[in-house]
Protein backbone atom coordinates (compact mmCIF):
# COMPACT_ATOMS: atom_id res chain seq x y z
CA UNK A 1 0.00 0.00 0.00
CA UNK A 2 2.86 2.30 0.86
CA UNK A 3 4.33 1.55 -2.56
CA UNK A 4 1.08 2.30 -4.40
CA UNK A 5 0.85 5.57 -2.54
CA UNK A 6 4.42 6.46 -3.54
CA UNK A 7 3.71 5.46 -7.13
CA UNK A 8 0.63 7.66 -7.44
CA UNK A 9 2.35 10.53 -5.69
CA UNK A 10 5.34 10.41 -8.02
CA UNK A 11 3.12 10.36 -11.12
CA UNK A 12 0.58 13.04 -10.31
CA UNK A 13 1.42 15.09 -7.26
CA UNK A 14 5.19 15.33 -7.54
CA UNK A 15 5.13 15.29 -11.32
CA UNK A 16 8.62 15.99 -12.64
CA UNK A 17 7.40 18.57 -15.14
CA UNK A 18 4.41 20.21 -13.54
CA UNK A 19 5.68 20.39 -9.99
CA UNK A 20 9.45 20.69 -10.39
CA UNK A 21 9.95 21.74 -14.03
CA UNK A 22 12.57 19.05 -14.52
CA UNK A 23 13.40 17.97 -18.04
CA UNK A 24 11.78 21.05 -19.54
CA UNK A 25 14.36 21.49 -22.29
CA UNK A 26 13.68 18.24 -24.09
CA UNK A 27 10.02 18.50 -23.13
CA UNK A 28 9.73 21.74 -25.10
CA UNK A 29 11.99 20.69 -27.95
CA UNK A 30 10.66 17.20 -28.73
CA UNK A 31 6.95 17.80 -28.17
CA UNK A 32 6.10 18.96 -31.72
CA UNK A 33 4.65 15.56 -32.73
CA UNK A 34 3.13 12.79 -30.65
CA UNK A 35 5.30 10.11 -32.26
CA UNK A 36 8.68 11.45 -31.17
CA UNK A 37 7.22 12.44 -27.82
CA UNK A 38 6.20 8.82 -27.16
CA UNK A 39 9.70 7.59 -28.07
CA UNK A 40 11.48 10.04 -25.82
CA UNK A 41 9.00 9.46 -23.01
CA UNK A 42 9.59 5.71 -23.16
CA UNK A 43 13.36 6.26 -23.11
CA UNK A 44 13.01 8.48 -20.04
CA UNK A 45 10.87 5.89 -18.20
CA UNK A 46 13.47 3.23 -18.96
CA UNK A 47 16.50 5.28 -17.91
CA UNK A 48 14.83 6.55 -14.73
CA UNK A 49 13.74 3.05 -13.68
CA UNK A 50 17.31 1.83 -14.02
CA UNK A 51 19.32 4.76 -12.70
CA UNK A 52 17.33 5.57 -9.56
CA UNK A 53 17.81 2.09 -7.98
CA UNK A 54 21.48 1.93 -9.04
CA UNK A 55 22.10 5.32 -7.51
CA UNK A 56 20.16 4.23 -4.44
CA UNK A 57 22.57 1.32 -3.95
CA UNK A 58 25.55 3.60 -4.57
CA UNK A 59 24.24 6.10 -2.07
CA UNK A 60 23.52 3.51 0.61
CA UNK A 61 26.67 1.40 0.29
CA UNK A 62 29.26 3.98 -0.74
CA UNK A 63 28.39 7.61 -0.35
CA UNK A 64 26.33 8.51 2.68
CA UNK A 65 27.95 9.05 6.08
CA UNK A 66 28.65 5.66 7.61
CA UNK A 67 27.76 3.80 4.42
CA UNK A 68 31.15 2.12 4.22
CA UNK A 69 30.56 0.25 7.47
CA UNK A 70 30.36 -3.08 5.59
CA UNK A 71 34.08 -2.72 4.85
CA UNK A 72 34.98 -2.76 8.53
CA UNK A 73 34.51 -0.73 11.65
CA UNK A 74 37.31 1.72 10.87
CA UNK A 75 35.39 3.01 7.82
CA UNK A 76 32.28 3.79 9.86
CA UNK A 77 32.79 7.56 9.93
CA UNK A 78 33.82 8.07 6.31
CA UNK A 79 31.54 10.55 4.58
CA UNK A 80 31.77 10.57 0.80
CA UNK A 81 28.47 12.34 0.17
CA UNK A 82 30.23 15.29 -1.49
CA UNK A 83 31.01 12.90 -4.35
CA UNK A 84 27.37 12.08 -5.00
CA UNK A 85 26.87 14.53 -7.89
CA UNK A 86 29.80 13.11 -9.80
CA UNK A 87 28.94 9.48 -9.10
CA UNK A 88 25.28 9.93 -10.03
CA UNK A 89 26.04 11.71 -13.27
CA UNK A 90 28.62 9.09 -14.24
CA UNK A 91 26.07 6.29 -13.74
CA UNK A 92 23.48 8.22 -15.72
CA UNK A 93 25.86 9.02 -18.58
CA UNK A 94 26.89 5.38 -18.97
CA UNK A 95 23.29 4.12 -18.74
CA UNK A 96 22.27 6.56 -21.45
CA UNK A 97 25.09 5.35 -23.65
CA UNK A 98 23.76 1.81 -23.18
CA UNK A 99 20.19 2.78 -24.03
CA UNK A 100 21.44 4.62 -27.09
CA UNK A 101 23.22 1.51 -28.35
CA UNK A 102 20.17 -0.70 -27.71
CA UNK A 103 17.80 1.67 -29.49
CA UNK A 104 20.19 2.03 -32.42
CA UNK A 105 20.36 -1.74 -32.79
CA UNK A 106 16.71 -2.69 -32.34
CA UNK A 107 14.75 0.40 -33.41
CA UNK A 108 16.74 2.32 -36.02
CA UNK A 109 13.68 4.31 -37.11
CA UNK A 110 13.13 5.56 -33.57
CA UNK A 111 16.85 6.26 -33.31
CA UNK A 112 16.67 8.45 -36.40
CA UNK A 113 13.60 10.26 -35.10
CA UNK A 114 15.03 10.97 -31.67
CA UNK A 115 18.30 12.19 -33.17
CA UNK A 116 20.28 14.42 -30.86
CA UNK A 117 17.81 14.06 -28.00
CA UNK A 118 18.78 10.55 -27.03
CA UNK A 119 22.29 11.48 -25.89
CA UNK A 120 20.77 14.59 -24.36
CA UNK A 121 18.80 12.40 -21.94
CA UNK A 122 22.11 12.30 -20.09
CA UNK A 123 21.66 15.97 -19.40
CA UNK A 124 17.91 15.71 -18.93
CA UNK A 125 17.35 17.27 -15.54
CA UNK A 126 14.54 14.83 -14.81
CA UNK A 127 16.97 11.91 -14.67
CA UNK A 128 19.49 13.49 -12.31
CA UNK A 129 16.61 15.12 -10.45
CA UNK A 130 15.08 11.69 -9.83
CA UNK A 131 18.32 10.49 -8.24
CA UNK A 132 18.76 13.64 -6.15
CA UNK A 133 15.17 13.54 -4.88
CA UNK A 134 15.69 9.87 -4.10
CA UNK A 135 18.68 10.84 -1.96
CA UNK A 136 16.69 13.58 -0.26
CA UNK A 137 13.68 11.35 0.45
CA UNK A 138 15.76 8.78 2.31
CA UNK A 139 13.98 5.66 1.07
CA UNK A 140 14.00 2.63 3.34
CA UNK A 141 14.21 -0.11 0.71
CA UNK A 142 15.25 -0.54 -2.88
CA UNK A 143 11.68 -1.40 -3.93
CA UNK A 144 10.71 2.15 -3.00
CA UNK A 145 13.50 3.51 -5.18
CA UNK A 146 12.36 1.39 -8.15
CA UNK A 147 8.76 2.50 -7.65
CA UNK A 148 9.77 6.14 -7.40
CA UNK A 149 11.92 6.00 -10.53
CA UNK A 150 9.25 4.22 -12.55
CA UNK A 151 6.49 6.51 -11.33
CA UNK A 152 8.44 9.68 -12.09
CA UNK A 153 9.17 8.34 -15.57
CA UNK A 154 5.47 7.69 -16.19
CA UNK A 155 4.62 11.16 -14.96
CA UNK A 156 7.11 12.70 -17.38
CA UNK A 157 5.77 10.50 -20.19
CA UNK A 158 2.17 11.60 -19.55
CA UNK A 159 3.19 15.24 -19.50
CA UNK A 160 5.08 15.17 -22.79
CA UNK A 161 2.31 13.10 -24.42
CA UNK A 162 -0.28 15.65 -23.35
CA UNK A 163 1.61 18.70 -24.58
CA UNK A 164 2.52 17.01 -27.88
CA UNK A 165 -1.14 16.23 -28.57
CA UNK A 166 -2.13 19.81 -27.75
CA UNK A 167 0.63 21.26 -29.92
CA UNK A 168 -0.43 19.13 -32.90
CA UNK A 169 -3.92 20.60 -32.60
CA UNK A 170 -2.88 24.15 -31.86
CA UNK A 171 -0.96 24.35 -35.13
CA UNK A 172 -4.34 25.01 -36.76
CA UNK A 173 -5.35 27.75 -34.35
CA UNK A 174 -4.98 31.47 -34.74
CA UNK A 175 -2.39 32.29 -32.08
CA UNK A 176 -1.04 35.88 -31.86
CA UNK A 177 2.18 35.94 -33.90
CA UNK A 178 4.63 36.76 -31.07
CA UNK A 179 3.18 33.94 -28.96
CA UNK A 180 3.50 31.30 -31.66
CA UNK A 181 5.65 28.30 -30.85
CA UNK A 182 7.47 28.71 -27.57
CA UNK A 183 5.29 31.33 -25.89
CA UNK A 184 1.98 29.54 -26.20
CA UNK A 185 3.62 26.25 -25.21
CA UNK A 186 4.81 27.82 -21.97
CA UNK A 187 1.39 29.20 -21.18
CA UNK A 188 -0.36 25.89 -21.98
CA UNK A 189 2.12 24.03 -19.80
CA UNK A 190 1.37 26.48 -17.00
CA UNK A 191 -2.36 25.84 -17.35
CA UNK A 192 -1.78 22.08 -17.42
CA UNK A 193 0.31 22.40 -14.28
CA UNK A 194 -2.54 24.30 -12.60
CA UNK A 195 -4.77 21.38 -13.53
CA UNK A 196 -2.32 18.89 -12.07
CA UNK A 197 -2.33 20.85 -8.81
CA UNK A 198 -5.84 19.57 -8.20
CA UNK A 199 -4.28 16.19 -7.42
CA UNK A 200 -2.55 17.74 -4.45
CA UNK A 201 -3.40 16.21 -1.11
CA UNK A 202 -4.68 12.94 -2.54
CA UNK A 203 -3.60 10.08 -0.32
CA UNK A 204 -4.17 6.41 -0.98
CA UNK B 1 71.23 50.62 -19.23
CA UNK B 2 68.59 52.20 -21.42
CA UNK B 3 68.84 49.46 -24.02
CA UNK B 4 68.55 46.87 -21.31
CA UNK B 5 65.36 48.44 -20.08
CA UNK B 6 64.09 48.54 -23.61
CA UNK B 7 64.89 44.86 -24.03
CA UNK B 8 62.98 44.00 -20.92
CA UNK B 9 59.98 45.96 -21.98
CA UNK B 10 60.17 44.38 -25.41
CA UNK B 11 60.30 40.95 -23.86
CA UNK B 12 57.31 41.86 -21.73
CA UNK B 13 55.49 43.07 -24.80
CA UNK B 14 56.23 39.83 -26.63
CA UNK B 15 55.06 37.81 -23.68
CA UNK B 16 51.84 39.79 -23.56
CA UNK B 17 51.31 39.13 -27.25
CA UNK B 18 51.84 35.41 -26.69
CA UNK B 19 49.35 35.57 -23.87
CA UNK B 20 46.76 37.26 -26.06
CA UNK B 21 47.36 34.71 -28.80
CA UNK B 22 47.02 31.91 -26.30
CA UNK B 23 43.86 33.36 -24.90
CA UNK B 24 42.05 34.24 -28.09
CA UNK B 25 44.00 31.86 -30.31
CA UNK B 26 42.55 33.47 -33.39
CA UNK B 27 44.77 34.35 -36.32
CA UNK B 28 44.47 38.10 -36.15
CA UNK B 29 45.06 39.89 -32.91
CA UNK B 30 41.87 41.26 -31.49
CA UNK B 31 41.27 43.89 -28.89
CA UNK B 32 39.94 42.48 -25.63
CA UNK B 33 36.64 44.27 -25.96
CA UNK B 34 36.38 44.48 -29.73
CA UNK B 35 32.98 44.64 -31.39
CA UNK B 36 32.83 40.88 -31.89
CA UNK B 37 33.69 40.17 -28.28
CA UNK B 38 31.16 42.69 -27.03
CA UNK B 39 28.56 40.98 -29.16
CA UNK B 40 29.37 37.68 -27.46
CA UNK B 41 28.47 39.32 -24.17
CA UNK B 42 25.41 41.29 -25.23
CA UNK B 43 23.73 38.96 -27.70
CA UNK B 44 22.53 36.43 -25.13
CA UNK B 45 20.81 39.20 -23.18
CA UNK B 46 18.20 39.74 -25.88
CA UNK B 47 18.49 38.47 -29.46
CA UNK B 48 19.89 35.12 -28.50
CA UNK B 49 18.65 34.73 -24.95
CA UNK B 50 19.28 31.20 -23.67
CA UNK B 51 15.87 30.84 -22.08
CA UNK B 52 13.45 32.66 -24.36
CA UNK B 53 15.17 32.01 -27.70
CA UNK B 54 17.51 29.03 -27.44
CA UNK B 55 15.15 27.21 -25.03
CA UNK B 56 18.00 26.04 -22.82
CA UNK B 57 18.17 25.76 -19.06
CA UNK B 58 14.50 26.12 -18.30
CA UNK B 59 14.58 23.22 -15.89
CA UNK B 60 16.10 25.01 -12.95
CA UNK B 61 15.07 28.48 -14.04
CA UNK B 62 11.46 28.17 -13.04
CA UNK B 63 11.42 26.34 -9.75
CA UNK B 64 13.49 28.86 -7.82
CA UNK B 65 11.85 32.10 -8.86
CA UNK B 66 9.36 32.46 -6.01
CA UNK B 67 11.70 34.92 -4.31
CA UNK B 68 14.45 37.20 -5.53
CA UNK B 69 17.19 36.03 -3.19
CA UNK B 70 17.53 32.42 -4.33
CA UNK B 71 17.17 33.59 -7.93
CA UNK B 72 20.12 35.96 -7.52
CA UNK B 73 22.23 33.32 -5.77
CA UNK B 74 21.39 30.82 -8.49
CA UNK B 75 22.36 33.31 -11.21
CA UNK B 76 25.71 33.96 -9.57
CA UNK B 77 26.34 30.22 -9.24
CA UNK B 78 25.52 29.68 -12.90
CA UNK B 79 27.78 32.58 -13.99
CA UNK B 80 30.63 31.01 -12.05
CA UNK B 81 30.05 27.48 -13.34
CA UNK B 82 29.57 28.54 -16.94
CA UNK B 83 32.55 30.87 -17.06
CA UNK B 84 34.96 28.30 -15.65
CA UNK B 85 33.58 25.24 -17.42
CA UNK B 86 33.79 27.11 -20.72
CA UNK B 87 37.39 28.08 -19.94
CA UNK B 88 38.42 24.56 -18.94
CA UNK B 89 36.70 22.78 -21.81
CA UNK B 90 38.02 25.32 -24.27
CA UNK B 91 41.55 24.71 -23.00
CA UNK B 92 41.07 20.95 -23.35
CA UNK B 93 39.19 21.12 -26.63
CA UNK B 94 42.01 19.72 -28.75
CA UNK B 95 42.72 16.89 -26.32
CA UNK B 96 39.22 15.49 -25.79
CA UNK B 97 38.34 12.53 -28.04
CA UNK B 98 34.95 13.36 -29.49
CA UNK B 99 33.34 10.03 -28.55
CA UNK B 100 33.70 10.59 -24.83
CA UNK B 101 33.38 14.36 -24.82
CA UNK B 102 29.99 14.36 -23.07
CA UNK B 103 31.36 12.45 -20.11
CA UNK B 104 34.44 14.71 -19.92
CA UNK B 105 32.23 17.79 -20.01
CA UNK B 106 29.94 16.37 -17.35
CA UNK B 107 32.88 15.65 -15.07
CA UNK B 108 34.27 19.18 -15.48
CA UNK B 109 30.88 20.74 -14.80
CA UNK B 110 30.13 18.39 -11.92
CA UNK B 111 33.39 19.23 -10.16
CA UNK B 112 32.66 22.95 -10.43
CA UNK B 113 29.13 22.43 -9.13
CA UNK B 114 30.45 20.46 -6.17
CA UNK B 115 32.64 23.48 -5.38
CA UNK B 116 29.68 25.86 -5.55
CA UNK B 117 27.56 23.53 -3.44
CA UNK B 118 30.17 23.24 -0.71
CA UNK B 119 30.75 27.02 -0.65
CA UNK B 120 27.02 27.69 -0.39
CA UNK B 121 26.62 25.14 2.39
CA UNK B 122 29.43 26.83 4.30
CA UNK B 123 28.54 30.50 3.83
CA UNK B 124 24.84 30.68 2.87
CA UNK B 125 23.22 27.67 4.48
CA UNK B 126 19.64 28.99 4.40
CA UNK B 127 19.75 29.76 0.69
CA UNK B 128 21.43 26.42 0.05
CA UNK B 129 18.55 24.68 1.85
CA UNK B 130 16.05 26.66 -0.19
CA UNK B 131 17.70 25.76 -3.48
CA UNK B 132 17.90 22.10 -2.38
CA UNK B 133 18.51 19.87 -5.37
CA UNK B 134 18.58 22.68 -7.87
CA UNK B 135 22.22 23.51 -7.27
CA UNK B 136 23.06 19.92 -8.17
CA UNK B 137 20.89 20.27 -11.22
CA UNK B 138 23.18 22.97 -12.65
CA UNK B 139 25.20 19.96 -13.82
CA UNK B 140 22.43 18.97 -16.16
CA UNK B 141 21.42 22.53 -16.90
CA UNK B 142 21.15 22.43 -20.65
CA UNK B 143 22.66 25.93 -20.94
CA UNK B 144 25.99 24.75 -19.61
CA UNK B 145 26.16 21.65 -21.81
CA UNK B 146 24.63 23.44 -24.77
CA UNK B 147 27.19 26.24 -24.74
CA UNK B 148 30.05 23.82 -24.16
CA UNK B 149 28.97 21.80 -27.19
CA UNK B 150 28.08 24.75 -29.37
CA UNK B 151 30.82 27.19 -28.48
CA UNK B 152 33.61 26.18 -26.14
CA UNK B 153 34.57 23.10 -28.16
CA UNK B 154 35.31 25.25 -31.21
CA UNK B 155 36.59 28.55 -29.89
CA UNK B 156 39.47 30.08 -27.97
CA UNK B 157 39.64 30.45 -24.23
CA UNK B 158 38.90 34.17 -23.92
CA UNK B 159 35.97 34.05 -26.35
CA UNK B 160 34.54 31.02 -24.56
CA UNK B 161 34.84 32.86 -21.27
CA UNK B 162 32.89 35.80 -22.67
CA UNK B 163 30.29 33.47 -24.18
CA UNK B 164 29.86 31.70 -20.85
CA UNK B 165 29.46 34.92 -18.90
CA UNK B 166 27.11 36.38 -21.51
CA UNK B 167 24.83 33.37 -21.62
CA UNK B 168 24.78 32.97 -17.87
CA UNK B 169 23.91 36.67 -17.59
CA UNK B 170 21.07 36.24 -20.08
CA UNK B 171 19.82 33.32 -18.01
CA UNK B 172 20.14 35.30 -14.79
CA UNK B 173 18.33 38.27 -16.32
CA UNK B 174 15.22 36.20 -17.07
CA UNK B 175 15.44 34.53 -13.67
CA UNK B 176 15.57 37.87 -11.88
CA UNK B 177 12.75 39.43 -13.92
CA UNK B 178 10.47 36.47 -13.24
CA UNK B 179 11.41 36.36 -9.56
CA UNK B 180 10.84 40.13 -9.27
CA UNK B 181 7.24 39.87 -10.49
CA UNK B 182 6.48 36.71 -8.57
CA UNK B 183 7.78 38.00 -5.26
CA UNK B 184 6.29 41.49 -5.70
CA UNK B 185 2.81 40.35 -6.74
CA UNK B 186 2.78 37.12 -4.77
CA UNK B 187 3.93 38.27 -1.36
CA UNK B 188 4.35 42.05 -1.71
CA UNK B 189 8.03 41.85 -0.87
CA UNK B 190 11.38 42.31 -2.59
CA UNK B 191 14.39 40.49 -1.14
CA UNK B 192 12.16 39.85 1.89
CA UNK B 193 11.42 43.58 2.53
CA UNK B 194 7.79 44.65 2.53
CA UNK B 195 7.88 47.25 -0.24
CA UNK B 196 4.12 47.54 -0.62
CA UNK B 197 3.50 48.26 3.03
CA UNK B 198 2.65 46.05 5.95
CA UNK B 199 -0.39 43.80 5.96
CA UNK B 200 -1.98 43.45 9.37
CA UNK B 201 -4.99 41.47 10.51
CA UNK B 202 -7.37 44.41 10.13
CA UNK B 203 -7.54 47.03 7.40
CA UNK B 204 -7.06 49.87 9.88
CA UNK B 205 -3.72 48.55 11.13
CA UNK B 206 -2.31 47.95 7.66
CA UNK B 207 -0.04 50.45 5.98
CA UNK B 208 0.80 51.32 2.39
CA UNK B 209 -1.22 49.71 -0.37
CA UNK B 210 -2.77 47.23 2.02
CA UNK B 211 -4.56 50.09 3.80
CA UNK B 212 -6.46 50.65 0.53
CA UNK B 213 -7.66 47.06 0.54
CA UNK B 214 -4.97 45.58 -1.73
CA UNK B 215 -4.53 41.81 -1.53
CA UNK B 216 -1.56 39.69 -2.51
CA UNK B 217 -2.08 37.38 -5.44
CA UNK B 218 -1.42 34.00 -3.88
CA UNK B 219 -1.52 32.34 -7.28
CA UNK B 220 1.84 33.90 -8.13
CA UNK B 221 3.48 31.77 -5.44
CA UNK B 222 2.38 28.54 -7.10
CA UNK B 223 4.80 26.94 -9.51
CA UNK B 224 2.57 27.00 -12.64
CA UNK B 225 2.65 30.80 -12.61
CA UNK B 226 6.38 30.73 -13.33
CA UNK B 227 5.62 29.11 -16.68
CA UNK B 228 2.90 31.61 -17.47
CA UNK B 229 5.10 34.59 -16.50
CA UNK B 230 7.87 33.31 -18.79
CA UNK B 231 5.29 32.79 -21.54
CA UNK B 232 4.15 36.39 -21.19
CA UNK B 233 7.77 37.56 -21.11
CA UNK B 234 8.37 35.77 -24.41
CA UNK B 235 5.28 37.47 -25.81
CA UNK B 236 6.58 40.91 -24.80
CA UNK B 237 10.07 40.21 -26.13
CA UNK B 238 8.87 38.92 -29.49
CA UNK B 239 6.33 41.67 -29.94
CA UNK B 240 9.22 44.11 -29.54
CA UNK B 241 11.76 42.11 -31.52
CA UNK B 242 9.73 40.77 -34.41
CA UNK B 243 12.52 38.86 -36.13
CA UNK B 244 12.32 36.26 -33.35
CA UNK B 245 8.74 35.26 -34.24
CA UNK B 246 8.42 31.57 -35.09
CA UNK B 247 6.64 30.26 -38.17
CA UNK B 248 4.54 27.77 -36.33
Amino acid sequence: MELVNLFVRSIFIENMIFAYFLGMCSYLAVSKTVKTAVGLGAAVIFVLTITVPINYLLDNYLLRPGALQWLGAEYADVDLSFLSFIMFIAVIASMVQLVEMIVEKFAPALYGALGIFLPLIAVNCAILGGSLFMQQKDFGAITEAVTYGFGSGIGWFLAILGIAAIREKIAYSNVPAPLKGLGITFIITGLMALGFMSFMGIKL
Amino acid sequence: MATEKKNISEAKEAKKKDMILFLSSSEEKEHFLSKGNRKLLSDPLDDNNPITVQVLGICSALAITVQLEPAVVMSIAVVFVMAFSNIIVSMLRNLIPSRIRIIVQLVVVASLVVLVDQVLKAYAYDVSKQLSVFIGLIITNCIVMGRLEAFALGNGVYKSFLDGVGNAAGYGLILIIVAFFRELLGSGKLFGYEVLGHKAATLADSTGLYALGYENNGLMLLSPMALIVVGLLIWVQRARNRKLIEEN
